[in-house]
Parts: structure tokens; C-alpha cells; sequence
């Protein structure tokens, strides 16, 4: 049907741009690579104080993004926070030696993990992290409150500098 | 007294048999056999009227509203210097609220107005009724396609609405304002999240095109078939499909977040 | 001599208004069988009846022996492709030119290839007069061209029953004779049953060979033009003869006398 070429010609052109927009959100708006679900594992952490860490906050190694908070809840029987983590499968070489902290962008930035790598040695028994893993090294967020009743405590106490002890390890 | 409550009871009586006669006529419009060969040509034409004649109306809004959005964006967190969560802050914004809520009432007020008026003036012509005696369903030939036009649009114009108001924000920003690309980009990508946000967008603007829509065609295929019925109807469409839109994105993004 | 419709007993109101109460009439084959009555007596619902449209509170409407109202909607759907209706307006599709108009009910209901609808549509226009005006779109059209557009697209489909809704209503003398006219030659060279609706009294007993007179939701009288030219019926002869007030009353009827309501 030769009539409606034009009005045919301008919905195709009107279907493309609808399409050619959403990849434009897809990519460049959302961030989202097409690599993403090259694979995942799962370790979890068990934490004193979570602070406001958030799901989907990103766990870093150094600044560099190499997954994402999937879940934080209560544990039942030990009742603390746990934080389950999926660490993307090319950075499989952790050492269940690391640590993973809560720590802050900025002052008043998001929450985010930290993760700092341990030493690898297998004389000390020491593994890969593997998928439902736990990290047993982790730090706590910083509460501003816990923070500055610490900070008072030792001025008045004239005690020494107690204030990285404010993480709490386990 | 009685009479006022008596009142209000054929008013709330008249308004579910109205919403009755609605599920009804989308019931018999959209279920059954479709038949590709004939529905489809009607279709692309559809979506010429609908879809295709509103982009510039839709572009030019999202334009603007993203530029306004930098603007703004930009002169409160200057004070906070976190002039680089501007990219977020307007992405954000638009792709999780203005945009589909802009897009729809636009898409209201330019396609669902003159849907109404179309089915409405075709309605007082006898148009409907004469095709119905040919054995034409008029529900299936003239309701369905503008509603599958309807439903099929919104959405595309709603994306084409985001895209161009985040690139307009990125106009006043980045270029005008001088924030720096990459941090404006980067804070949009490590903010914006591809399901959550993006794909509430979708949903939203799915479901705002099926209600837009359907108030409209509705609304051209109940009215009085006058002059002054086609006028009112008009107006009910834009009204209540404005309030529909805002009380129902309410909704979904009480449900969502 | 058969009868294509047959109406029996029927009784219609809208709302609390009775339109038809208890009516029996028949329409034979092949003839042009008018429906006379004063406006608002609601000639055209009962077109609307016939086609299934609107459905009788009591009594039956038979279309060649088969009940309209027993029908389920796919039924019903194929018998209105054996009848047709030419409306008041005309009804174009505004949309569409006249050629895409009259091409409709054979696109819709055919899967017929492009020349062969392209012929068919030729032909109806040329049964009208209208095979010039193809690409006109119906706002271009006089009121007369239109109706003679509707009628080639209510003949599109070759029905056996074509039913015209107040042809004659709001045209000039030309156009009104060339539509009688049409009428006439239709029913003649195509071999359709015509009902029509109007009360342009003159007109129509030019070309019709029965008629029925309805007053007050009943019929009042019928017969051949002949007949009806020699009753002796007051209401006949005030309807025929185009008197102001009669036995047909002028006014609406009202519950009280006017004097009492003053």
C-alpha cells in the first residue's frame, strides 16, 4: 500500500527512537554493561553495626567496584547484622584472611563495604573465598554518637588516643 | 437531608455503572481473536495520530524541564559544593517521576483529548452505529487499535521524554554551567540502577498509558452525542485523567520504593 | 409472494415512553414498503429494531423467517451482513474518501484482491453518479452527493434488505427527485427488499408499493398508495394531506388539560 508509506515510514522512525532512547538510559544513564552477568558469588559477613549501610551499596577493594550489598538482615540465633555480599567471579582470588569494613564516602557520603585483601598462605590455612563463604575479619560503621561519647570519655579521663578502637572487632 | 444522601447514592450508582460500561467496552475491544491482516494497517496509523504527532510537544517539554532541573539543581547544591551530584539529582528525578508523570499528562492533554473528541464526534455522526449495521464491530475497529496505539506510545514517548530532559540538564550543567562531564555522568551511572529505577519508569509509564487511554476512549464512546456533549467529554477526559495519573503514581511509588 | 420481515406483536418503550405498542406488520420481497408518520414517533427506532440494534420488550421481529433478537452476537453480526441501513446523515467515515468508504464492508468482510474491490467499488459509484467524486472526502460533498455515497456503500455488499432513515430529510427538490429516483432504480435493477422511513408524504408515494401509517406507537393504517388516496380514515386523509391538526394530535400529550395546568 503506497498511501500509507509516509505514515508507515514515521511510526518506524518513531519505534526506532523509542528504542534507540531506551538504550541510551540502559547504557549511558544507568551505567548498565552488558558484561554484568558474567557470574557472582555470595560471602557473607557478620557485622556489630551496619550503620546505614544500604542493599545495592557497592563493596570496594581500594575504590574499585567489585560488587554489590544483595541483603543485610538479622542472623537468628546470634542476633547481628549480616551483610550478604556478591562479589563478581573475576575477582575470585580473595583470601579468606580479608577484612571487610563499613566505611563512609565523604562525610556525609553513602555507606559503603571496604574490603581489605589479606595475605594468601596456605601453610596458615588460609583460602579462597569461595560462593556462601564467610569474611570473619570485619569492621563495624562508624556511629558519629559512639563516636564522640568515646572522644569525651578520654578527654575527661585524659587517656591516651583510644579513638580507632571506635571499630570494634570481633 | 435524605435527598442529599439519596443524592449521593445515584451519584455513586451512576459512577460504578459507568465504570462498569468501561471494563465492558475494554473487555469486548481488547479479548478475541485478532485479526493481524486488517488490525494492523489500522494500527500504524494509530500510532502516527497518537504516537508519532505528539513527539514534538513531548520533546520540547522534556527539554525544558530538564533544563529548568539543572538550573535549579545546580544553584542549591552549588551552596553545598555538590555541584557533582547534579547528573544524579536530574537523572533521578526525571526518570523516576517526571518523566512518566509529565509524559502522561501530556499525552492526556495532546492525544487523549483528541481521541475523545474523535470517537465522540464519530459517535454523533452515526459513524459508530452505521458500522455497526455493516457487521463491523466498532469496539474491535475503532476502539482497539487507538487503544493498542495508546498503550504502545506512552511508554516510548515517556523514554524519549527522559532522554532528551537528562540530556537537557546536561546542556545547562555541563556545558553552561561548566560541571564537569565525566563526575556528571559517573554520579548518574553509580546513582541510577538499570531495574529499580529504570524499570519503575517503564512500569509507570505502561501503566499510565493503559489508564490515559481508556479515559479517553471511554469518554468519546459514552458521551451525549451533541456539540456541548463532545466539549464536556473532552474536558472530563483531561481532568480525569490528570487526576488519575498523579493519585496513581502516588500509588505505585508508595508500592515500589 | 413471501415476506422478507416480519414484525409481530412487538411492544418498545424508552423509559417510561411506550413507542410501539403492540405492532404486527409485514414486509414482502422485492417491494419498497414505507413507514409514514409524524417526527418523533420513532420511525427510525424501529429500523433499529429490525437490525438488532435496539431489542423489542415483547414480540418478535423475524428477518426471512430467522428471530433477529434469538441470535448471539456472531449470528447477529452475520445476518447484518444481508441487510443495510442508509442512515439520516449519510454516516461517511470522515476519515476515509469516498472511495475508501464505499471499499470498507468489502475490505472487512472479503479477503478479495486490490482490482477486483477496486471494480466493484468503480461500479457502485457509477450506480449513483458518483464515480468522479472517488477522492473527495466526505466534508467536501454536498448533503445529497453524501447520501448518494452512503447508499453506493449500503449497496456495496449487494444486501437484500437496504433500510433508508429519512432520505429525503433537508433537500432540495433536484436532489430529493434524483434520490427517489435512485431509490426506485435500486430496488428495481438490484432486486433488494427497500424499507423506508420518512414523512415526506409526496415523494414517497411515487415509488412505494405498500405503506404503513403509524400514530401514537400503533399502526394506523396501510395499503398501496391507491388505497390510502381513497380512505376514508380522518387520520388517513390528515396525514396524506399534510393538515395542521386533526385526529393526530398536534400536541405532546400531557397529563393534565391545559386549562388545569394553567
Amino acid at each position: 500500500m503506497v498511501k500509507y508509506s509516509k505514515t508507515e515510514f514515521s511510526v518506524g522512525l518513531f519505534m526506532l527512537l523509542g528504542i534507540i532512547a531506551g538504550v541510551i538510559l540502559a547504557l549511558k544513564v544507568a551505567g548498565l554493561t552488558l558484561s554484568y552477568d558474567s557470574g557472582v558469588y555470595s560471602v557473607y559477613g557478620y557485622f556489630d553495626n551496619v550503620g546505614s549501610l544500604k542493599v545495592r551499596a557497592p563493596v570496594k577493594i581500594g575504590g574499585v567496584v567489585i560488587g554489590r550489598v544483595s541483603a543485610i538482615y538479622v542472623d537468628h540465633e546470634k542476633l547481628v547484622p549480616v551483610v550478604k555480599m556478591e562479589i563478581e567471579s573475576q575477582y575470585s582470588e580473595l583470601s579468606s584472611e580479608s577484612k571487610a569494613s563499613v566505611l563512609t564516602a565523604g562525610l556525609i557520603g553513602e555507606q559503603y563495604i571496604g574490603i581489605t585483601p589479606g595475605f594468601y598462605d596456605e601453610d596458615m590455612g588460609s583460602t579462597y573465598l569461595k560462593d556462601g563463604d564467610r569474611i570473619m575479619d570485619t569492621g563495624s560503621a562508624i556511629v558519629l554518637e559512639e563516636l564522640i561519647g568515646k572522644f569525651l570519655y578520654s578527654v575527661k579521663g585524659d587517656g591516651g588516643s583510644d579513638s580507632d578502637t571506635a571499630s570494634s572487632e570481633k | 437531608m435524605i435527598n442529599f444522601i439519596s443524592g449521593i447514592g445515584r451519584y455513586g450508582v451512576r459512577k460504578i455503572n459507568a465504570l462498569g460500561r468501561a471494563t465492558i467496552m475494554l473487555f469486548y475491544s481488547v479479548v478475541g481473536k485478532p485479526q493481524f491482516d486488517k488490525n494492523f494497517p489500522q494500527l500504524i496509523q494509530q500510532l502516527y495520530v497518537v504516537g508519532v504527532q505528539s513527539i514534538s510537544i513531548i520533546a520540547i517539554s522534556g527539554l525544558f524541564i530538564g533544563m529548568v532541573l539543572g538550573l535549579q539543581g545546580f544553584n542549591v547544591l552549588v551552596r553545598f559544593m555538590a555541584e557533582g551530584a547534579l547528573g544524579q539529582l536530574v537523572a533521578l528525578s526525571i526518570i523516576r517521576e517526571l518523566g512518566p508523570v509529565v509524559a502522561a499528562l501530556l499525552f492526556a492533554g495532546r492525544a487523549g483529548s483528541a481521541l475523545t473528541a474523535e470517537i465522540g464526534l464519530k459517535k454523533a455522526t452515526e459513524q459508530l452505529t452505521s458500522m455497526e449495521m455493516m457487521a463491523v464491530d466498532p469496539l474491535r475497529r475503532v476502539i482497539a487499535p487507538r487503544f493498542w496505539a495508546g498503550v504502545i506510545s506512552l511508554p516510548i514517548l515517556a523514554t524519549i521524554f527522559t532522554v532528551v530532559g537528562i540530556y537537557g540538564g546536561k546542556l545547562v550543567g555541563v556545558d553552561w554551567l561548566g560541571v564537569d562531564d565525566g563526575i556528571f555522568w559517573s554520579g548518574m551511572q553509580s546513582n541510577v540502577d538499570f531495574w529499580d529505577d529504570l524499570g519503575m519508569c517503564f512500569i509507570k509509564s505502561v501503566v499510565f498509558a493503559v489508564v490515559v487511554t481508556w479515559i479517553a476512549l471511554f469518554n468519546g464512546y459514552d458521551l451525549v452525542p451533541t456539540s456541548a456533549g463532545i466539549s464536556k467529554a473532552t474536558t472530563n477526559t483531561v481532568v480525569q485523567s490528570s487526576l488519575a495519573v498523579l493519585g496513581l503514581d502516588f500509588i505505585l511509588t508508595a508500592l515500589m520504593f | 409472494m413471501t415476506d422478507l420481515i416480519e414484525i409481530k406483536n412487538v411492544t418498545f418503550s424508552y423509559g417510561a415512553r411506550k413507542i410501539y405498542d403492540d405492532v404486527s406488520l409485514t414486509v414482502e420481497k422485492g417491494k419498497i414498503t414505507a413507514f409514514l408518520g409524524p417526527s418523533g414517533t420513532g420511525k427510525t427506532t424501529m429500523l433499529r429494531l429490525i437490525g438488532g440494534q435496539l431489542a423489542p420488550d415483547e414480540g418478535q421481529i423475524f428477518f426471512d423467517g430467522i428471530n433477529v433478537h434469538s441470535l448471539n452476537r456472531g449470528d447477529l453480526y452475520e445476518l447484518r451482513k444481508r441487510m443495510s441501513m442508509l442512515f439520516q446523515s449519510g454516516a461517511l467515515f470522515t476519515d476515509m474518501n469516498v472511495f475508501d468508504n464505499v471499499a470498507f464492508p468489502i475490505r472487512e468482510h472479503s479477503s478479495l484482491p486490490p482490482e477486483i474491490i477496486n471494480a466493484m467499488v468503480l461500479m457502485k459509484l457509477e450506480a449513483v453518479g458518483l464515480r468522479g467524486a472517488r477522492d473527495l472526502m466526505p466534508q467536501e460533498l454536498s448533503g445529497g452527493m453524501a447520501r448518494r455515497a452512503a447508499l453506493a456503500r449500503a449497496i456495496a455488499l449487494d444486501p437484500e434488505l437496504i433500510m433508508y432513515d429519512e432520505p429525503f430529510v433537508g433537500q432540495d427538490p433536484i436532489t430529493m427527485d434524483v434520490l427517489v429516483r435512485l431509490i426506485k432504480k435500486m430496488n428495481d435493477t438490484l432486486g433488494l427488499t427497500s424499507v423506508v422511513v420518512t414523512h415526506d408524504v409526496p415523494e414517497i408515494m411515487e415509488i412505494a408499493d405498500y405503506l404503513y401509517i403509524f400514530s401514537g406507537g400503533k399502526v394506523i393504517g396501510s395499503g398501496t398508495p391507491f388505497d390510502l388516496k381513497r380512505s376514508s380514515d380522518p387520520r388517513i386523509r390528515q396525514f396524506i394531506n399534510g393538515e395542521f391538526d386533526g385526529p393526530v394530535p398536534f400536541n405532546y400529550p400531557a397529563d393534565t388539560p391545559y386549562l388545569e395546568a394553567l
